[in-house]
């Protein structure tokens, strides 16, 4: 009769299992499970229901948070199936990835010497962002597929990750040239 | 004017009870305190009529300090013994003074728990204590216009405020006998204010400019949710560097020298403030200074000068606020409004340049100064319970991110910035020597790599590890962050489900002993004694337990319940019932504590059908829609 809430962040938000997730639809069982849980509704509460109000709303909020971003929602879902996934063992041996890779982190170091770096930063950043699009894409598929195939997932993240973390750098940068312009 | 009031139906019969509840600015220049009254939140005065208290005390060799314009009215006099500005000090350090009391006239000593302590005609005085004097002068004014105690207050901080001075906070609430049932981040308070709740919403910018903090802060507002995207700021900036800038002019132009004493800055900042105010509506101001050999000095400051010596803290101002709209992922554009708080707006310059900035004439409508004490009224009244059918909520972001020191002085995040709170972080330690029972843990808040850059928020000491062989302990500390902003830390070894006891050391606030000193004292001079306190605040306790339990089982007691669990529940809260109204602070606890037990699975039920409810309730809608089609 009971939902199983202490199951997944899909059975929490009342999501059906699946790496496509309607993001207006998250957003808003997001601000309905906060409605119900969150602390401040239970601020005249004993402690005990505030510790749980507590517990309750950080669930809400960290499945929000996985549900919400295609790179931790892909690697949710393959751990759910039981894989482990190691980020500093796994490596990949695609050609074509290590050259974009290569690229991207040249051109980054570049950004500086650049005659217009914000430009050329915005360049980096466009095509960080399409490569990650992309991936996320390829993730898709390989997720919808009848028949996963989980090295080929865990591959696709280890890349998804990379890039985010090059965008990353490239957002500290900017943050960085602009505080220099002050 | 309606007559008679007709209560929808379902809706309780029963009066409800109004319970007393405030809002309080605590400000670095000036502090307010607000309430909601006939459904009307307004900032109360004082008996003169003056809503603005200086967030100023005086200590004096005996007596209790004086608190607002009279000791700021001895500033001048007294400056070694008049506290101005402690919000700046607030959960601070030693070494941070050096750099933030640069401009401060105090005499710094260092006390027990690395925290300044100002050298005072009434012995060495904590940041916190003086924040404290403060909040029980409003706390008194709230009670006396409110004709009773208050029952809970919001206390406001600037978004940007890190672990430590939240915590300074919270306990100088505390010491001022005040039940803080929220620190509301100040642009929160003011989006709250402007009801910017009820609109369709969208995306909306706090500039908040005070005495001596700014803040930048993005919020998305949708149906009744506040979500701070992003904040950003900087904590030793405001209104008082304007003064300076101005005062600055002044002693260039008067050919003052840099070394004047302390009474001759304080007078030469008040010349400048008012010649700050004056512009706001004047071009070109009047400005004159006693100099030391008994002559005077006047000149004349335009508002193009004034701009031009403002200019360079306006764009710093800017700095923040690109930072909070890259933290939130947009542009400038995206902003629907611009709501200005903090007296320091009122400065036209100001509007002109984030006006300019935002690309929209800024919102100004509710007084700068007042509009964040007004917000804050609002959520305690809510948060006090009187408006249950209120469907308000804030959901706030930790300001900075936390992190731990690792190998190398590094510092590892383990919750980054603008993580929505509450929110916790388990992490896996292990031991690397045989036989370790003991491990110790540096937390520090900020972006920087090196723990250095960091600001040092408190060292936890883990003890009580089973021993075992070096890599065989595997240590699960989860860093929770509450609603408020605060972190606590548990450990438990996961092998043997040991828990270790931790040991907190804050590496500038008070720890709890300390406060409890604090609060002993400050009972002495009431005359109340400390088992009364402490009895009283049992019973309280035990209040909110049955009142909780009650309104519960009236609610769903029956469905949720067999008759053994309801029972069982009975016979505990009965108990609790009998020992209440007695002298027994200890059975209270234990009877408290029996009540919890017994209704533990009926809370943890309670609170799984309330998330099911809310989901439930989607899916009948969408059918419903669709069903339409």
């Amino acid at each position: 009769m009971a939902v199983d809430l202490s199951s997944t962040h899909f059975g929490l938000f009342g999501l059906p299992q699946s790496f496509t997730v309607d993001l207006a639809q998250l957003d808003s069982r997001y601000r309905e499970l906060q409605r119900a849980v969150h602390p401040d509704r239970f601020v005249n509460a004993s402690d005990q229901e505030r510790r749980l109000s507590m517990q309750q709303a950080t669930r809400v909020n960290e499945g929000y948070q996985v549900l919400k971003d295609p790179l931790r929602r892909g690697r949710y879902l393959l751990e759910l199936t039981g894989y482990t996934f190691n980020d500093e063992h796994h490596t990949t041996s695609d050609a074509a990835f290590l050259m974009e890779q290569m690229e991207l982190r040249e051109a980054l170091g570049e950004v500086r010497a650049a005659a217009d770096p914000f430009a050329a930063l915005g360049s980096v950043i466009d095509r960080v962002t399409s490569d990650f699009d992309g991936l996320a894409g390829d993730l898709q598929a390989l997720l919808e597929a009848d028949e996963t195939d989980h090295d080929a997932v865990a591959d696709t993240l280890m890349k998804m990750q990379f890039f985010r973390r090059l965008d990353e750098e490239a957002q500290e940068l900017e943050a960085a040239l602009e505080d220099e312009l002050d | 004017m309606a007559l008679l009031q007709i209560s929808e139906p379902g809706e309780s019969a029963a009066p409800h009870e109004h319970r007393l509840a405030a809002g309080i600015d605590l400000g670095t220049t000036n502090s307010l305190v607000a309430s909601v009254r006939s459904g009307v939140a307004e900032t109360l005065p004082d008996i003169d009529g003056e809503h603005l208290l200086p967030s100023v005390v005086r200590y004096r060799d005996s007596g209790a300090p004086e608190v607002g314009k009279t000791a700021l009215a001895a500033a001048t006099t007294d400056p070694l013994n008049t506290i101005a500005s402690v919000k700046r000090l607030m959960g601070r350090g030693v070494e941070d003074v050096k750099h933030v009391g640069t401009h401060m006239p105090y005499a710094f000593v260092e006390g027990e728990s690395n925290m300044p302590l100002l050298h005072t005609a009434a012995g060495n005085i904590s940041p916190v204590e003086v924040s404290a004097d403060i909040l029980r002068v409003l706390k008194a004014r709230a009670e006396e216009s409110l004709g009773g105690e208050l029952q809970g207050v919001v206390i406001t901080v600037p978004a940007y405020f890190d672990d430590a001075q939240r915590q300074a906070t919270r306990d100088a609430g505390r010491l001022a006998g005040l039940n803080v049932l929220r620190l509301l981040n100040e642009p929160t308070a003011a989006a709250v204010a402007y009801g910017l709740d009820r609109e369709s919403g969208g995306v909306t910018a706090i500039y908040d400019l005070g005495g001596g903090t700014f803040d930048i802060s993005i919020l998305r507002l949708k149906r009744g949710v506040f979500e701070v995207m992003s904040t950003a700021g900087d904590s030793a900036l405001g209104g008082d560097d304007f003064d300076r800038a101005v005062a600055g002019w002044i002693m260039q132009q008067a050919g003052i020298r840099d070394d004047a004493g302390h009474h001759q800055m304080r007078r030469l900042m008040h010349v400048a403030r008012d010649a700050k105010e004056a512009l706001t509506a004047a071009s070109a101001t009047g400005v004159t200074v006693a100099l030391d050999d008994d002559r005077n000095w006047s000149g004349e400051l335009t508002r193009a000068q004034f701009d031009t010596l403002v200019d360079p803290l306006i764009r710093k101002t800017l700095s923040p606020c690109r930072r909070a709209l890259r933290d939130a992922g947009i542009r400038a554009k995206d902003i629907e409004a611009v709501v200005m708080v903090g007296g320091s707006t009122r400065v036209p310059r100001v509007r002109e340049k984030v006006g300019g900035f935002f690309g929209m004439e800024p919102l100004a409508d509710i007084d700068p100064d007042k509009v964040v004490a007004v917000g804050a009224a609002i959520q305690a009244d809510i948060l006090a319970g009187n408006k249950p059918e209120d469907e308000m909520l804030l959901l706030d972001v930790i300001p900075l991110s936390l992190g731990l020191e690792t190998m190398g002085g590094l510092a590892e995040k383990i919750i980054p910035r603008n993580t929505t709170i509450p929110t916790a972080r388990a992490q896996e330690f292990t031991t690397f020597k045989d036989g370790q029972t003991a491990m110790s843990l540096h937390v520090v808040q900020g972006e920087r790599e090196l723990v250095s850059d960091c600001r040092s928020l408190a060292r936890f000491e883990l003890r009580d590890i089973p021993p075992l062989v070096a890599g065989g302990a595997r240590i699960r500390v989860t860093f929770q962050v509450d609603a408020d902003g605060l972190l606590g830390v548990t450990a438990e070894e996961q092998t043997t489900a040991v828990k270790s006891s931790i040991e907190v050391k804050p590496s500038y606030g008070l720890s709890d002993s300390e406060i409890e000193t604090m609060l002993k004292d400050s009972m002495a001079h009431a005359q109340e004694d400390m088992q009364q306190r402490r009895l009283r605040e049992q019973q309280v306790e035990a209040d909110r337990v049955l009142e909780a339990l009650r309104a519960a089982l009236a609610e769903d007691g029956d469905r949720m319940l067999d008759a053994g669990e309801r029972a069982a529940i009975d016979v505990a809260a009965l108990h609790l019932e009998s020992v209440r109204g007695g002298s027994d602070n200890r059975a209270i606890r234990e009877a408290i504590a029996a009540v919890e037990k017994a209704s533990a699975v009926y809370v943890e039920r309670r609170m799984n059908n309330s998330i099911r409810q809310a989901m439930a309730g989607h899916r009948i809608d969408e059918f419903e829609q669709k069903g339409e089609n």
